[in-house]
């Protein structure tokens, strides 16, 4: 490990920009928020990106300072994992956007000394991939060995190889789609408006006093049986009674899955601020590869050598197999080298974050090609 | 590297450094041999996932997919040889597969076992059964070869379509057999064909 203080766990740094933003405005000065791993070799050759997804942070590999979770991919990185640290620097910053470092709508704005709340801009996915950008140059990094993400951590990594076709060599892109379907987005919001009518939301106004809590943990129950598929959530809960021998004719949480669910929306308002889900939610629907290259999706890498692997699971109706497929179909007509698979699994979307040793496999096949 | 007998004539056969898409790759062994020997650029489309798995573990380029599907967005040209091996038989619709192939190549390896070999037509004459041989293990309820064809099939085929043939080759336990008998001694037969050059499916 070196001495030098960009590297390492918990890592903190305040750019100062400007950051041009796809919305037309310019964000000055950016905080990012970031871990490293392993150790950055002499010709800065090893370095790998890990984008996390719409709810994840930096904490790919170590404890949640908050939560005291595991890390959210220890399974994927670490030494001797598929992505190892023992012989790759790898680097994961939390999104421009989010709630845990970075700059988001919950920072303060230096204009006003207050938090931006919403007058922070609305962000793209290409926006948070160009600070993510600003943070390499910081590191040093000029080239990406990798740059990996699943769900919205592979929109960022589909948005590098577009953006920044000299610096990245491989892409690898899980359970992700190159844009967000209608339905995506009426998912989102539902998520949204359920913040928005929570009364302590007011205006987005709320860092003095009582966060939307409520409005909050209703988004994160709607998004989070998206995540799951129908056949899991049938396994897991089907129609058993939580706790109790009888229907109770009233609303309590009678059911198992709605004990869950109410525990997934009270856990998420602890660790996750309700005006960076609107933001970037908002940056995910806005997400359209194609649009960005002339409708052409195939466009968006025609300026691009970067090796590919694409991975899709069987029960994800989130971003289904036929998303994943789009994109090598794009990829396959620019000529680009792309490793494409389906797997199965009964966990649907968040299949890519519970333990998937075929996942595994793959990606461990991956990064040792080619070099 | 042992290559199956069919695979070593095509692998003779490629130029060095050519772009190659291997259709129904398998587990990657041909295109792991091409890159490795000859400094192919290769790709790869296989409908098994563990295949796949197998393929990418290789460092190979592979995608999980269907010829009779996923062949419509690769670009007229793209490749310098197509190559289908032991897959012809088994596509849905192999007629329209071999357009694909004669589209995105501009040269294009197809093999395939011989079902007029005379082993196969004793099996039926005698047994009047379907014929289980050792190039044909399976029954007929399990097996994917659902479009049999024979060399002389294949030699009206490519007449009727006006395809160019550059090279053929025919095989019988591994070693070469004449062109004149190839439809009754022949197991497998491989075909070098001339790619449709600007014909566009799309």
């Amino acid at each position: 490990m070196s001495d030098d203080q960009r590297f390492g766990p918990g890592r903190h740094v305040v750019l100062p920009g400007p950051l041009r933003l796809d919305g037309g405005g310019a964000l000055a000065p950016v905080e990012i928020a970031y871990e490293t791993y392993g150790t950055l070799a002499p010709d800065a050759g090893n370095a790998v990106l890990i984008c996390h997804a719409l709810t994840m942070d930096q904490y790919v590999a170590s404890p949640h300072p908050r939560t005291g979770k595991p890390g959210w991919w220890t399974a994927m990185v670490g030494p001797g994992r598929p992505i190892d640290t023992d012989r790759l620097f790898v680097v994961c910053a939390n999104v421009l956007g989010s709630c845990m470092g970075s700059s988001g709508p919950a920072t303060i704005d230096p204009a006003t000394g207050r938090e931006y709340a919403m007058a922070f801009p609305v962000i793209t996915i290409r926006d948070m991939v160009r600070a993510q950008a600003m943070l390499l140059d910081h590191l040093c990094v000029a080239r990406l060995k990798a740059v990996v993400g699943g769900s919205m951590g592979g929109m960022q990594a589909l948005s590098w190889a577009a953006t920044f076709p000299d610096r990245v060599e491989a892409a690898v892109v899980i359970a992700s789609a190159a844009r967000h379907s209608a339905q995506n987005i009426a998912f989102h919001e539902v998520g949204r408006q359920a913040v928005m009518a929570d009364p302590h939301w007011n205006g987005g106004d709320y860092y003095q006093g009582e966060p939307p809590a409520a409005g909050l943990a209703v988004a994160r129950m709607a998004a989070h049986i998206t995540y799951l598929s129908e056949a899991g959530l049938t396994e897991k809960f089907g129609r058993r009674l939580q706790a109790r021998d009888a229907k109770s004719f009233g609303f309590d949480a009678d059911f198992q899955v709605e004990s869950y669910l109410r525990h997934q929306g009270l856990s998420f308002v602890d660790r996750f601020d309700a005006n960076s889900y609107l933001y970037i939610t908002r940056a995910m629907d806005y997400f359209d590869l194609a649009e960005e290259h002339g409708g052409r999706l195939a466009n968006a890498f025609r300026g691009s050598s970067a090796r590919f692997c694409l991975v899709s699971f069987d029960t994800d109706w989130l971003y289904p197999t036929r998303e994943s497929r789009a994109i090598v179909h794009a990829l396959n007509a620019a000529g680009a080298p792309v490793s494409f698979m389906e797997l199965s699994s009964p966990y649907g979307h968040d299949a890519f974050l519970l333990d998937a040793p075929e996942l595994y496999r793959v990606v461990t096949g991956f990064m040792g090609g080619g070099t | 590297m042992n290559l199956r007998p069919d695979l070593a004539i095509i692998a003779d056969h490629v130029a060095p450094g050519a772009r190659v898409l291997d259709i129904g790759c398998g587990d990657g062994l041909l295109m792991a041999a091409l890159r490795d020997t000859k400094g192919v650029d290769a790709r790869g489309l296989e409908l098994d996932a563990a295949n796949v798995a197998a393929a990418v573990g290789r460092g190979l380029s592979v995608i999980q997919g269907d010829a009779d599907t996923d062949l419509a967005d690769y670009p007229a040209q793209s490749f310098d040889y197509a190559i289908l091996s032991q897959t012809l038989q088994t596509c849905r619709a192999p007629d329209k597969v071999l357009d694909e192939l004669l589209r995105i190549g501009r040269r294009a390896f197809v093999s395939f076992p011989n079902f007029a070999h005379w082993r196969v037509r004793l099996s039926l004459l005698w047994g009047g059964r379907m014929p289980v041989t050792r190039l044909l293990p399976e029954r007929w309820y399990d097996t994917p070869n659902i479009h049999h064809l024979t060399v002389d099939d294949f030699r009206a085929y490519l007449k009727e379509h006006g395809v160019a043939v550059e090279g053929a080759w025919f095989l019988s336990r591994g070693r070469k057999t004449t062109s004149a008998a190839a439809n009754v001694l022949a197991e497998h037969a491989v075909f070098l064909l001339r790619g449709t050059g600007t014909y566009n499916a799309g």
